[in-house]
């Protein structure tokens, strides 16, 4: 259950800058807490989000573990051509979530 | 006043002495009694003075609430609308097969119901239906991603209804939640009414006090990066008041919750929140 929830506009004007949001579901556990026999538990984050537009990168983020859990990652960028978004979350233990949005741009 | 107290009058003054006494205690009794029923009678809100938490928040708090897209409870309202659709139990069946599309419109609004005989909340109700129709082998524990998951989903569908729970069948869940909002328990001996009704407008360690309507259950808390109940966040002030909680789905806590729900009838839910 780790759905990425992505709000990317529909259509855009070419040359528009849009906002883009993305929220995912991860409980980002830092390594540093212990649990109630005081082992620690051991570190799950997400540590690299990136974003594609038409195959180029416009957007990266490394995440640490003062990152809050569900990370809710939110950047603009310029409406250029008609095409997919492509974006993608890595992290400890493999997690690996990709995951698709379409934009038109007249 | 004791024997040996007394002993030390003299025979002629020990019905003076008596006298006086009684009246003490007469004064002292009323006093308690008054004081009593200014604990008793604590203003309950008036009903156009109550307000949810959420306008008293910070910019981002509310952006975050009113946005579904930034809200982190939709995570849960998603996944819940998968669990919806998924068969399970011995029978294998979904509860999309039984329960129309639309059909949870305003169910949250109306819940604590009396069913059977028994109240029961909306995790309660939700777990009923598991065991009893589709016959899952165990309940939901409470907590549960798939339990706060189903309840965020069934909730959000009654977004912006008044809350209107069944006042008279539930009366007797109604009156032991008053009971126990009225009464002071724990360590710091403080009752929910001291705070929620007599100090709502003022703060508490640099926080907002609130008035404690349960409009926005389940709601995402902050505090707990979670998304979480009314019984926790009920647990969460007990703790707070050095109180032994209630366990999770016990009658005292959906007593408080019967209470809580008339105490903010007509009220518009906003599940799923965000507190911070």
């Amino acid at each position: 259950m780790a759905r990425p929830l992505i709000n990317v506009p529909r259509k855009a004007k070419r040359g528009e800058v849009i906002e883009i949001k993305t929220l995912i579901s991860h409980i980002m556990e830092t390594g540093f807490r212990t649990n109630q026999m005081g082992a620690l538990v051991p570190r799950d984050i997400i540590t690299l989000f990136t974003c594609e537009y038409d195959g180029e990168e416009i957007f990266r983020a490394e995440l640490h573990q003062a990152v809050s859990a569900n990370p809710f990652i939110t950047f603009f960028t310029t409406a250029t051509n008609s095409g997919t978004m492509t974006f993608k979350w890595t992290g400890d233990n493999n997690f690996a979530v990709t995951e698709t949005a379409s934009i038109t741009v007249e | 006043m004791t024997a040996r107290d007394q002993h030390k009058w003299s025979p002629v003054l020990r019905p003076i002495v008596r006298q006086m006494m009684s009246k003490l205690y007469l004064t002292a009794g009323a006093l308690l009694i008054a004081s009593a029923a200014i604990i008793a009678t604590a203003a309950e809100i008036p009903l156009d003075q109550r307000t949810s938490a959420y306008p008293g928040m910070s910019r981002e708090t509310r952006a975050m609430q009113d946005d579904d897209t930034a809200n982190p409870a939709t995570l849960w309202v998603l996944d819940g609308e998968t669990l919806w659709g998924t068969k399970a139990g011995a029978v294998n069946k979904a509860c999309a097969d039984c329960h129309a599309e639309g059909s949870m419109k305003g169910v949250a609004a109306r819940y604590p119901a009396l069913r059977g005989g028994k109240v029961f909340d909306l995790e309660q109700r939700i777990n009923l239906c598991h065991t009893g129709q589709q016959k899952a082998a165990a309940p939901f524990p409470f907590e549960s991603r798939e339990l706060l998951a189903l309840t965020a989903f069934i909730g959000r569908q009654s977004r912006g209804e008044p809350i209107a729970i069944d006042e008279t069948k539930l009366e007797p869940a109604i009156e032991m939640g008053r009971k126990i909002f009225f009464e002071r328990q724990g360590q710091l001996s403080l009752a929910c009414a001291q705070c929620h009704n007599d100090n709502w407008d003022r703060q508490l360690a640099g926080s907002p006090v609130g008035q404690a309507h349960p409009t926005g259950y389940p709601i995402y808390r902050l505090e707990w990066q979670s998304l979480g109940s009314l019984q926790r966040r009920l647990r969460n002030c007990m703790v707070g008041m050095r109180a032994e909680p209630y366990a999770l789905g016990s009658p005292e806590f959906v007593a408080l919750e019967a209470f809580l729900m008339y105490r903010a009838r007509k009220m518009k839910i906003e599940t799923p929140a965000v507190r911070p």
